[in-house]
């Protein structure tokens, strides 16, 4: 279970080659929305939005291609993008709204839906929800510690940043790379991500990462009746290239390998804080 | 489960220690452990032991097979118990429009409601959602909180009024006709209460939800009182949890615990848009805030159930399938 419900699992990679220039990895997320919205499957998408300072993003309701082009690629940082979720349907009157989120960020629509409190008209607008795997998250002026102090490299120099093979490495401008050690970064984590018992998204309509898949390629979790209906659909149209995900190298078992690691570190770290302190505990919001 | 096994008695009239006095269908599987009383902690809970979520685990799914036609006979009794509120919350009720017609064809007699039903007095009722604070200056207003605690099995504080004070705390009295109505508390301070559903006003759709959800857990079949059991506990435990909200409960509970991620849902939440981001953690415009409650309940950090959550499709579709599809 650690991989969540699924209805089917793939590698792939968006067919346009103008999405693949600046995504992060195989362009699923921005192709998947693309194709929504020239379908009236969504009216729009929250998405990480290119912010005031390098890096750090800013939720966006896109409405067009040209939007969901400008947010590609990932910022490791936080984004709140469910805080647009509510403006999404009331300000700009969005019937069908796609997100994409971190798996805790999904986990919050889906709470959204379930118990909407204070959410009014959000539950029944949801159309497709994206999630993206997610190990950890970092607050900005962790990412700036770690860019700047850590990898020698100015954030404006910076085009892309990228975590794999147990390194966190920069791309610049000018073509260089800089790479530190995963375990360096550890400290900077924020605190949340502790508790976090999701890897892979499992609550999402269709959740992707690069984790399994070989670079350039994205491995691609359907999730829910939604998620296949328009996943097959994008499939069928040619938006996507495909390959099946046991062909693929290092394919499953490294996601389950990680996904494992992740939900029994934080298992422990939630155990440890039941007896945090002196006959005193921390809250654990899982109860 | 204290709380889960004593919402099962509440609904089948069984104490869960002799499951043979009850009559065959309607039993409920039963816990082992007896049931506790349900008492209103006045002090904020102490840290719970961790318990594995069910997300690692291949937990059994309650099947939820939608019941179309159902002789209105089953229905259950809901009323409408109006406090010092706005009547924003009764709004929003209504607000389901065609969804409140199906609600109240198929599900629940509305049998009491000053606005919207000619019923006098507070009768007998299987649910009582209560809107508004009680004033303490009104004589009127302590006896209709007792009756109604008294004639509902289940009593719901419908929105941030009944449950948290809300806008009301702020009251300083000199209204022109009751100028010494000032003393306004959430009604958690004079009866037990068993569910919250926070919000100013709480929205049509979690109405709507809990509504099904009461109906299931008081005709449905074993399997959907299980899942509506499921399903309210984490909101009987908000009102375990105590009377008094605030934005700074975001502080308290999430952030200071290390557990807020930066979902921003608190943001979305807040009906008077008194957060904002910092940090990628959310701050509160404090003057701002009327102490509703709801950002803390809506945060997924506050509390986040997996044997629910993770049926959220299913849970959807079943909600879908009892209101007759597009109640939008
Ligand atoms: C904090 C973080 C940690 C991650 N960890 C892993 C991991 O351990 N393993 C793994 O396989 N994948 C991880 N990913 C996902 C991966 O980096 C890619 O985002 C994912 O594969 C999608 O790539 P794409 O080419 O399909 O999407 P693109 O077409 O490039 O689109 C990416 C989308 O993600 C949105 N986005 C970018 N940053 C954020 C953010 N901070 N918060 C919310 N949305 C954002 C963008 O707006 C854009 O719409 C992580 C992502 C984040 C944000
Ligand atoms: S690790 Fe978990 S809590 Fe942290 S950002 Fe990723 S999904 Fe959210
Ligand atoms: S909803 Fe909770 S976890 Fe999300 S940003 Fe607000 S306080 Fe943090
Ligand atoms: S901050 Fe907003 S949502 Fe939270 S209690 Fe105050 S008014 Fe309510």
């Amino acid at each position: 279970m650690v991989l969540g419900n699924y209805k089917n699992c793939v590698s792939a990679r968006a067919a346009d080659p103008a999405i693949l220039t600046a995504s992060q990895d195989g362009g699923i997320v921005t192709q998947l929305f693309a194709f929504a919205l020239e379908e009236g499957i969504i009216d729009g998408a929250i998405v990480a939005g290119q912010g005031d300072e390098p890096f750090k993003p800013e939720p966006v309701v896109a409405t067009t291609v040209a939007e969901l082009m400008e947010a590609r690629g990932t910022r490791y940082t936080i984004c709140p993008n469910v805080s647009m979720i509510k403006e999404a349907t009331r300000s700009y009157g969005l019937d069908k709204v796609g997100i994409v989120g971190t798996p805790c960020q999904i986990q919050a629509v889906r709470k959204a839906q379930l118990y909407p409190m204070g959410m009014r008209s959000v539950p029944d607008k949801i159309a497709l929800a994206i999630g993206i795997f997610c190990m950890e998250n970092f607050p900005y002026q962790g990412l700036e510690t770690m860019v700047e102090d850590l990898c020698n490299v100015k954030m404006e120099n910076a085009v892309k940043m990228d975590i794999g093979k147990g390194k966190f490495s920069v791309y610049t401008e000018r073509g260089a790379v800089s790479q530190i050690p995963l375990k360096l970064t550890h400290k900077f984590e924020q605190g949340g991500c502790h508790v976090c018992l999701d890897y892979v998204a499992n609550l999402a309509d269709v959740s992707t990462g690069s984790v399994g898949s070989p670079d350039g390629w994205s491995t691609v979790f359907t999730r829910t009746k939604a998620g296949e209906t328009i996943w097959g659909k994008a499939i069928e149209a040619g938006y996507f290239e495909t390959k099946p995900i046991a062909d693929v190298k290092p394919g499953l078992d490294l996601v389950t390998k990680l996904a494992t690691e992740k939900i029994t570190k934080n298992q422990k770290t939630l155990e440890g804080r039941a007896t945090f302190g002196v006959d005193k505990g921390l809250r654990n919001p899982y109860i | 489960m204290g709380l889960l096994s004593r919402l099962k008695e509440i609904f089948t009239g069984n104490k869960p220690e002799e499951p043979e006095a009850a009559p065959g269908p309607t039993t409920v599987p039963e816990p082992a452990k007896a049931p506790e009383p349900v008492t209103v902690p006045d002090a904020r809970p102490e840290a719970k032991p961790a318990v594995k979520p069910g997300d690692v685990k291949v937990e059994k799914k309650p099947e939820i097979e939608e019941t179309e036609e159902k002789p209105v006979a089953e229905k259950i009794t809901i009323g409408h118990v109006h406090m010092s509120g706005c009547t924003g919350c009764l709004v929003s009720l209504a607000d389901n429009y065609e969804g409140l017609f199906t609600l109240l064809d198929n599900y629940a007699d509305l049998n009491y409601c000053l606005t919207l039903a000619d019923v006098r007095d507070i009768p007998k009722m299987d649910v009582a959602l209560v809107e508004g604070s009680v004033c303490l200056n009104d004589h009127h207003s302590v006896e209709d909180i007792k009756k109604a605690r008294e004639n509902a099995t289940v009593v719901v504080a419908l929105g941030g009024c009944a449950a948290y004070g809300n806008i009301t705390r702020f009251c300083r009295g000199g209204q022109w006709n009751q100028p010494q109505h000032e003393s306004y508390v959430p009604i958690g301070d004079l009866i037990n209460v068993d569910v919250y559903l926070p919000g100013c006003p709480p929205s049509k759709e979690a109405i709507r939800n809990v509504a099904v959800m009461a109906y299931l857990l008081l005709r449905g079949s074993d399997e959907q009182k299980e899942l509506a059991a499921a399903y309210l506990k984490p909101l009987m435990d908000l009102a375990q949890r105590g009377v008094e909200a605030c934005g700074c409960d975001l502080m308290v509970d999430v952030i200071n615990q290390s557990l807020c991620m930066g979902c921003g849902t608190c943001v979305a939440a807040c009906p008077v848009r008194a957060i904002t981001m910092e940090y990628g953690k959310p701050n509160i415009e404090r003057d701002m805030c009327i102490k509703c409650g709801v950002c803390y309940a809506q945060c997924p950090r506050s509390f986040f159930n997996f044997d629910v959550m993770n049926q959220f499709e299913a849970i959807g579709e079943a909600i879908n399938a009892a209101m007759g599809k597009g109640d939008e």
